[in-house]
């Protein structure tokens, strides 16, 4: 029963703390290396189900096949955010509790570094025997032309400042000692490392709300000028104003592609995509020529164009059934395989009477296989081939839906050409024309071009990142590699060693040297060594000399 | 770009196979060598005491009985906690076969990965195969350099069976022909990027065997403690759980900051190469994880009551998150760091 009391005394107690105690506790919780060590566990686990499950900010589209694929389970993810794990709340919560954990740690222990800077190297201890690395080296008497304790430790401090240790002479008293402390940057190191981290979550920051980037497919002899409306699509950080696009253009002149034509396996395989373009950095200014590769973005400005992908475009002119131009111009085939077989969809909604649209596939080198169906055979354009059905009806643009350009949805629209029909598939060669059934019009394959998928990116975050980060790795290196190491050295007289304070009376002494390793030092036995025989060499052979 | 050299491609292949068997004959040897641990020891021992007892002898002083019973005890004299070479350990005839065919294994690799180099005319790490091949040269050097100064012997049966499965894997896994780089990997960031990632990878798989041979050993040492039976014999001939831990500690160190660079080298590249530097991809997420883990093991350095066994997992679990982004990330996920040719 007493017991039982004594509990429920200690349960009232505990509101006692009050409100700023228990959040001095949580305070010291939060910032012990006991939590921090549990934050960074559990912050690699929860980085893990972003490379298991699609993310939306690396591929949307992937998310929404997801979502399609598994409707029950899909919806419960994604509520738990695991569609968008880096910017998720959880995700979020751990590594700004790590943060703010490391920033309780850091701040403390800078306050303390900063008193050890002005602090002389602590008080020589009685018993350097009693350190991990220790030993002694004798020393004649005075009486018999030994220098005194005082100058042999004024000598040794010397030596000990030559090798980068901070020494405080001490030659006063029965026992004149020197004591030293090195490897100060260490800590120091340690310090930058972990506020270069807090840096790069700045930076990071700082490009996620100013940076902007956009996609944009640009044909052979096309410009892009960076205005909003010249994106294909545009995803700006969260503080972004359109006054921050530099209004730069930039022209595709040529793009080229190098296949591998030499290797039996790997015949084909592209070894180099090399576009040409001119640029002008403002409006009016002076043009220059550039290539931009994969790997060589071209920069202008604080923004970089990277060049991301490519096909073939092939020129074509449809006619409506009024015998009038509806449409004229390069027609994107997007490449579904390495043989460059492009789809291509061509939606013309100015054709009268009827719209026309049309689907099918770009061969650059078509060739019929066993089936009877198309296919390409090689990445190069040497038989360039447009297969294709057609359609006409209401393409259900006027309604002013978004649509994917890419896709044409023929519920709305009558088969015109396929396979199915009578009429048969469309095939075009190069240079020549089509008439549609039922003088609906006609389409024509006129040329072919390239074009290039490009990314524009401007982020002000990267340069910080970039400099927080060589920062961070620099500090890493010297809180690792930089060895934080005491020493004292101090001269007794021979029978009083080791604390002992019973002279022998024969004046003989010895110079005594410990070392001690603060945090980990696995070279500290080899630098009492190399002490050893830096003492040898100052205050040799006395002793043999005597013998 | 210059021609592929086909010819010097088969040569290498060929050589590829060699090192395979050198590397297998070696493993041979160093089991053979743990094997017979037990042997060995006891005649190292007689033959230590054959040799104190002669000094003694000639000084006049008694045999030395109590002293031997420390070092079959301790296997002091077998194995220094420093991993010095100890004078009389070169006894161990079965280790030095061992070592000098690991050696013979080493240069025919070695051939062999320059040779496909040649024959490419770039650096021979572009795709899965070569991945493997370089790695598993990266790792035996590693492993063979170390050698020369400390006495890691006792690790050698784990590293030869490593680099005899990586280059099984690569040559009946992903064999693939020479050829060109892709576009995406034509950058000088592909020599710096992916030779530090291997050889930081190196050091993590020593310091996992470490990491695995110190659990051993700590089991060991405390089974031995508490009065019970050996069973782990040939564990004689690897140091202390501590010596290991504190020597894994320090390769992990230079390892960790090597890795730290690929990722920064890694992001460099991927801001020229896909015009961002971080973008959350499968492999940059698993490098992330890796980094993560590693820092969490040298924070457990310094954090009561984690040390020992428990960083020891941790260094551990780090390897096996380094042997998944490298298997499964590279050949299941699809992300940006999928390659030509796997």
């Amino acid at each position: 029963m007493v017991e039982k009391n004594a509990a429920k005394n200690a349960d009232v107690s505990v509101p006692a703390l009050g409100p700023l105690g228990m959040l001095r506790w949580a305070w010291t919780q939060l910032t012990s290396m006991r939590t921090a060590l549990f934050l960074l566990l559990l912050l690699a686990v929860a980085a893990v189900p972003g490379s298991l499950f699609p993310q939306r900010s690396v591929n949307p589209e992937q998310v929404n096949q997801y979502l399609a694929n598994n409707p029950g389970a899909g919806e419960w993810l994604d509520r738990f955010q695991l569609f968008d794990v880096y910017s998720s709340v959880w995700f979020s919560a751990i590594y700004l509790l790590l943060f703010i954990s490391l920033i309780g740690c850091v701040i403390p222990r800078a306050r303390k570094h900063a008193k050890a800077l002005r602090t002389p190297p602590p008080r020589t201890p009685a018993r350097l025997s009693r350190l991990p690395e220790h030993g002694t080296v004798p020393l004649p008497a005075e009486h018999d032309g030994g220098p005194s304790g005082a100058a042999v430790v004024q000598r040794a401090a010397e030596l000990l400042r030559k090798r980068g240790y901070r020494v405080e002479a001490r030659p006063e008293g029965p026992a004149p000692s020197v004591a030293a402390e090195r490897g100060y940057l260490r800590e120091i190191g340690n310090l930058v490392f972990h506020v270069s981290l807090i840096g790069v979550l700045g930076s990071v920051a700082v490009g996620g709300m100013f940076g902007y980037g956009g996609q944009r497919l640009l044909v052979e002899g096309e410009s892009f000028v960076n205005t909003l409306v010249s994106y294909d699509s545009f995803s700006p950080g969260t503080n972004f104003s359109e006054e921050s696009l530099v209004p730069f253009s930039i022209r595709l002149d040529r793009f080229e592609v190098e296949f591998d034509r030499e290797s039996k396996t790997h015949f084909g395989q592209p070894i180099d995509f090399t576009a040409s373009v001119t640029t002008t950095d403002t409006p009016g200014a002076e043009a220059q020529q550039k290539q931009l590769k994969v790997n060589h973005p071209v920069r202008i400005g604080g923004t970089a164009v990277y060049l991301v992908g490519n096909g073939y475009a092939p020129v074509v002119t449809v006619r409506d059934g009024n015998g009038d131009i509806a449409f004229q111009g390069p027609v994107i085939g997007v490449p579904q395989d390495a043989a460059y077989t492009s789809l291509v969809v061509i939606k013309v909604p100015d054709a009268r009477p009827d719209q026309l649209g049309f689907v099918g596939f770009f061969l650059p080198t078509a060739v019929i296989g066993e089936d009877g169906v198309s296919f390409s055979a090689d990445p190069s354009a040497t038989i360039p081939q447009l297969n294709l059905n057609s359609y006409y009806g209401d393409l259900g643009l006027d309604a002013g839906d978004p649509q994917n350009v890419y896709v044409l949805d023929p519920s709305t629209l009558t088969e015109l050409n396929s396979r199915n029909l009578d009429a048969g598939g469309i095939v075009l060669d190069a240079g020549t024309s089509y008439d549609l059934p039922e003088g609906k019009g006609s389409v024509s394959f006129d040329g072919l071009k390239r074009y290039v998928a490009l990314d524009i990116r401007h982020d002000p975050g990267k340069v910080p990142v970039a400099v927080f980060s060589a920062l961070a790795l620099m500090g890493l290196g010297i809180s690792l590699f930089v060895p934080r190491r005491r020493a004292w050295i101090k001269v007794v007289e021979a029978g009083a060693r080791s604390g002992g304070t019973q002279s022998d009376g024969t004046g003989e002494r010895i110079i005594e040297y410990g070392l001690l390793a603060r945090g980990e030092d696995p070279r500290l036995v080899a630098e009492a060594a190399e002490l050893r025989t830096l003492l040898e060499r100052e205050w040799p052979g006395m002793v043999r000399e005597r013998v | 770009m210059p021609s592929i050299n086909e010819q010097l491609g088969a040569y290498s292949d060929l050589f590829m196979l060699l090192a395979a068997f050198a590397y297998a004959v070696g493993f041979i040897a160093f089991a053979w060598d743990l094997a017979k641990s037990n042997s060995t020891i006891r005649e190292l021992e007689a033959g230590l005491l054959e040799a104190e007892a002669r000094q003694l002898a000639a000084v006049g002083g008694p045999a030395p009985v109590k002293n031997a019973g420390r070092t079959a005890a301790s296997g002091g004299a077998l194995v220094s906690e420093s991993m010095d070479y100890v004078k009389d350990s070169g006894k161990r005839k079965a280790a030095r076969v061992a070592v000098s065919v690991a050696w013979i294994g080493v240069g025919i690799h070695a051939v062999a990965v320059v040779s496909r180099a040649l024959a490419a005319a770039r650096v021979p790490w572009g795709n899965m195969y070569e991945f493997l091949t370089t790695g598993a040269l990266i790792v035996a050097l590693v492993f063979m350099a170390a050698l020369l100064r400390k006495d890691l012997r006792f690790m050698g049966t784990f590293v030869m069976l490593l680099v005899t499965i990586m280059l099984c894997a690569a040559t009946m896994g992903f064999p693939t022909p020479v050829a060109h780089l892709v576009p995406a990997l034509q950058s000088p960031w592909l020599v710096i990027h992916v030779s530090i990632a291997v050889l930081a990878s190196a050091l993590f798989t020593i310091t996992f065997a470490m990491g695995v041979l110190q659990l051993l050993q700590d089991g060991r040492q405390k089974r031995l403690a508490a009065g019970g039976q050996d069973r782990l014999a040939f564990m004689r001939l690897v140091p202390s759980a501590v010596a290991l831990e504190n020597a894994a500690y320090r390769v992990n160190t230079v390892a960790f900051v090597m890795w730290t660079f690929t990722v920064m080298a890694g992001a460099v590249w991927a801001e020229a190469a896909w015009g961002r530097y971080w973008g959350w991809d499968t492999k940059e997420v698993w490098s992330f994880v890796i980094w993560v883990v590693y820092a969490g093991y040298l924070h457990a350095r310094a954090t009561r009551g984690w040390t020992g066994a428990r960083s020891a997992w941790l260094s551990i679990i780090g390897y096996l998150c380094i042997i998944f982004n490298f298997t499964v990330v590279n050949l299941y996920f699809n992300g940006l760091h999928s390659y030509a040719g796997v």
